[in-house]
């Protein structure tokens, strides 16, 4: 028996266009023409630019070796590929744990967010000033999109409270 | 148009000075301090209460109560500026009241009527067809409320964002300018009369809580109390987490936050970038509205201090005057 495995890679990638109706659709539709999956798409009105361009970062899973395809296909559609990058979270945020971190498992913290399989957390800046005070962490969790980063913080907002630890977030409602 | 002055301490006294020295038409008939007090309805001789207060500690006389000054005088606006009780909102509760049963305006700095009975006591300011106003109870010096009411009036409100309260903020700036420890920043600004003996109030985030509570009940009239309000305070923080949020070019601020969209109703300390013009220095307040039309607007200034207070109790004062009839 033969079995055949499509190999998908997950790609990030930064487009500019046109900022006219209809042109997004367009430059979308060749992900699905070469069989990609669109996973995320996140706008980036510049308000400062009145070049009258849009610029996107858009997240698919592409089959292995569709790439150089996909590549050209938008190219033909006038859409400028800004980056193209193998990152799969893009959207970041960072935050601050003040507590008994190690006492209280901090690799069972960070698991609660690594285990969501849509947030994890990329990077972790410690000082422990004395045996039994209380340190101090910087994290920074990255996640697929807005929505999914807003689900990390609500769980490590729980595990927060469950372990007495003070969580700092970042003000950024304002957009 | 004529006043009664409720209370001589430090804002008490800073509105009085201010009238007496800047003369803006208005006339003080009845003055009171928690022991004594005074009624002249020609107009009472400010500059001589004040020595007064000064050699003696009271105002006036002491068979003379509040309660007389505020019942009997002869006024149009009572101006109501007595120490805040955050639990009762007394004495300044009854006060009001009856001001506003005698169909007095009222302008006031105190937090806790505001707070604890917003509703029964603008709907009988209404009823009876007089002011009720209350500036200075939130940002000290900076017009919020006349922004919100007449600047911004058109608008919808969709959120606000505020540094709230100066002990804290001075506290942070300090922590995060010097590396100073909590406890050590709090030393110094107990120092420098900028924190109570006490300062449960203000660092575990009520005060900045409580004037929340005013700003929500004003713009969206939805009744909150207190204990709405999810509220962490500063008094945990280390000089680490400062240290740490400055590395990413970021600071931390005590934020009172609405957004009702979300049902957010907080008050704590976050993480936010340098640049942003809620990060304020040392005692200085800010707020910011998010407007549907004007989008975001920023207001920095003064959140304390006695001639700041009296800023906004006169701004009040002379707004009811322009808007109600000059009867003086």
């Amino acid at each position: 028996m033969l079995v055949t495995k499509v190999v998908c890679v997950q790609v990030s990638m930064k487009l500019e266009m046109k900022d006219s109706p209809g042109q997004l659709v367009a430059a979308l539709k060749p992900i699905s023409d070469v069989g990609g999956n669109i996973i995320a798409v996140i706008h980036q009105r510049d308000p400062e630019s009145d070049n009258h361009t849009l610029n996107v970062q858009i997240v698919l899973a592409l089959p292995e070796g569709r790439l150089d395809n996909l590549v050209t296909l938008l190219k033909e559609q006038g859409v400028n590929i800004q980056r193209i990058g193998k990152e799969r979270l893009l959207y970041k945020r960072t935050i601050i744990l003040i507590g008994h971190l190690m006492h209280t498992d901090l690799s069972d913290t960070v698991d609660q967010i690594d285990s969501t399989g849509f947030a994890e957390v990329c990077e972790i800046s410690m000082s422990m000033p004395a045996i039994n005070e209380r340190s101090t962490s910087r994290v920074t969790i990255k996640a697929t999109n807005r929505a999914d980063m807003d689900a990390a913080i609500i769980i490590l907002r729980r595990v927060a409270d469950q372990k007495s630890l003070l969580l700092i977030e970042p003000l950024e409602e304002i957009a | 148009m004529k006043a009664a002055l409720i209370g001589l301490g430090s804002v008490g006294r800073g509105v009085a000075e201010m009238i007496q020295k800047k003369n803006p038409g208005i006339i003080v008939t009845g003055i009171a301090d928690s022991k004594s007090g005074l009624i002249c309805n020609d107009g009472i001789d400010i500059a001589a209460v004040l020595e007064n207060k000064r050699a003696k500690g009271i105002c006036g006389d002491q068979g003379i109560t509040a309660t007389d000054v505020i019942k009997k005088a002869d006024y149009d606006v009572l101006i109501e500026v007595t120490p805040t009780n955050a639990l009762t909102g007394e004495p300044a509760l009854g006060y009001i009241l009856a001001a506003l049963e005698r169909k007095k305006h009222v302008v006031t700095s105190n937090k806790g009527p505001i707070a604890l009975a917003y509703h029964t006591l603008s709907a009988l300011a209404k009823k009876n067809g007089v002011a009720l106003r209350y500036e200075a109870t939130v940002g000290g010096a900076i017009p919020i409320m006349h922004a919100i009411e007449d600047g911004l009036s058109g608008n919808e409100i969709l959120a606000i964002y505020g540094v709230l309260n100066g002990t804290c903020n001075y506290i942070l700036t300090r922590m995060a300018a010097e590396g100073l420890t909590y406890e050590q920043a709090l030393m110094e600004a107990r120092e420098l009369g900028y924190a109570e003996a006490d300062p449960t109030y203000d660092v575990k985030g009520i005060d900045a809580a409580i004037k929340l509570v005013i700003l929500v009940n004003t713009i969206w009239g939805n009744e909150i109390k207190l204990s709405d309000v999810d509220m962490t305070g500063i008094d945990l923080l280390t000089p680490d987490a400062l240290r740490l949020a400055e590395e990413g070019d970021c600071t931390i601020r005590l934020i009172a936050e609405a957004i009702p969209r979300k049902k957010i109703l907080r008050v704590s300390p976050r993480m936010i970038e340098k640049g942003h013009p809620l990060v304020v220095e040392g005692t200085l307040n800010a707020l910011t509205l998010e407007t549907d039309m004007a989008k975001e607007i920023t207001l920095i200034g003064k959140g304390a201090g006695s001639i700041e207070t009296a800023s906004a109790i006169i701004g009040d004062i002379l707004y009811i005057r322009n808007h109600y009839g000059k009867r003086a």
